[in-house]
């Protein structure tokens, strides 16, 4: 069943058109994937998906709701109770360990201090951090970091996981591990997941791939201006 | 892919027979090209006769007889040597994805060629998200993904040589007709 739509989701920076009509539905549990090449608009439909920006035309539904409607503060009740974010950076907060940073989402949303905790440390031993528990990012490798973040995106079992280049900052390795490691925890507990990339086969870890190409959605999925450049006669 | 060279490989571990040559094999290599029964014993006969495995005697079970081989000194040799040559990379651009596409761009209708692209990176697509499923799933051997990377890198640097030669071409097309 579709939980999250886009319809003819327009947004521009300025005068510069970033996305130009987009509709997408993402069904509960499926992983999607939304790629193609820089500048095209992936990041800015995923922002807007997840309620952090506001489109200027079109509409975002919620389980047959409009959010882009919604108040930032209750757009941003939303995230925390129903959506997870994950960025290329994890952007962990410093000053926490890595325990306290995935305990976070769970505290924000009312969870008491002892079962935060208890949660963080199962979610860090589910992508096989658990001895950074009480490290800090600052003495984390990149791959450490980044598992942390995922676990923190997936604590609070959300039923979106917004994914924008999870594992680009990671070597191929690191990177497959923290992807095999989310696909299999979001298919466990059935969270849905829109992953934006660039790499073939990144976006191949998904149910299903939306390629966009100057903000709009490319059905062909060949990035070709149309119709194809006219051959080479 | 040398079956000669993988068979001796097998044997390196240890005197096996033809049935349990195949079994190693596909546990081994488990993406491969099937490997026939009859292309392992055959290709033993052919290993035996140039002296590089020996018939290390015969075993009964119930069954026919079924003879056990082992590596000879040449064979240990000839494995050694096989291993140590470097294989030359890609000495030839030869593959038929490079020929077909190269093709529908030069004499192909624009739609036939724009349909045939269209499909072709279906396919890609479609065989790499089926091969990425078999490495994530919980129950995949280290042999599994081993043989499925590699799989997955070919089909991925495929995807990514198609669409830079799209680039170029409809580059080069908007120079000429500009």
């Amino acid at each position: 069943m579709t939980q999250l739509q886009a319809r003819g989701v327009v947004k521009a920076y300025g005068p510069t058109p970033a996305l130009r009509g987009i509709t997408l539905d993402v069904a509960e549990g499926e992983i999607v994937a939304v790629s193609g090449p820089s500048g095209c608009g992936k990041s800015t439909l995923l922002h807007c998906l997840a309620g952090i920006l506001r489109p200027d035309a079109g509409e975002v539904l919620w389980r047959g709701h409009r959010i882009d409607t919604w108040s930032e503060a209750a757009r941003s009740r939303l995230r925390r109770t129903e959506f997870g974010v994950l960025f290329q950076f994890g952007q962990l907060v410093a000053e926490l360990t890595a325990a306290e940073n995935v305990a976070l989402p769970l505290l924000l949303a009312g969870t008491g201090r002892r079962e935060a905790r208890t949660a963080a440390l199962t979610w860090l031993e589910r992508f096989g951090v658990a001895e950074v528990a009480d490290v800090r990012p600052g003495q984390m490798s990149g791959g450490q970091q980044q598992r942390c973040a995922t676990a923190r995106a997936l604590v609070t079992e959300p039923r979106v996981l917004f994914a924008d280049e999870p594992t680009g900052a990671l070597d191929t390795l690191a990177g497959e591990q923290v992807l095999t490691q989310l696909v299999r925890l979001a298919r466990e507990q059935e969270t849905a997941v829109v992953l934006v990339t660039h790499e073939p086969r990144i976006a191949a870890y998904a149910d299903r791939e939306v390629v966009l190409r100057d903000g709009m959605v490319d059905h062909t999925g060949l990035g070709l201006d149309a119709p194809l450049a006219g051959g080479r006669r | 892919m040398s079956t000669p060279h993988v068979l001796l490989g097998l044997l390196a571990g240890g005197t096996k027979h033809g049935y349990e040559l195949k079994r190693a094999h596909d546990e081994r290599l488990p993406r491969a090209r099937p490997l026939a029964f009859g292309q392992v014993y055959a290709t033993l006969g052919r290993l035996q006769r140039d002296g590089l495995v020996t018939a290390a005697g015969q075993e009964r079970e119930g069954g026919p007889d079924r003879t056990a081989y082992a590596l000879t000194g040449a064979g240990h040799a000839a494995l050694d040597r096989w291993l140590a040559e470097v294989e030359p990379p890609m000495p030839y651009v030869a593959s038929t994805l490079f020929a077909k596409v190269l093709v529908a761009l030069m004499v192909a209708d624009v739609d036939r060629a724009r349909s045939y692209l269209i499909a072709q990176r279906h396919a890609h697509t479609d065989r790499l998200r089926e091969l990425t499923g078999i490495k994530t799933s919980a129950t995949a051997s280290l042999d599994d993904v081993v043989a499925v990377d590699f799989a997955i890198a070919h089909l991925d640097a495929d995807l990514r040589w198609l669409h830079t030669t799209l680039e170029r071409v409809a580059d080069w097309h908007r120079e000429v007709h500009s």
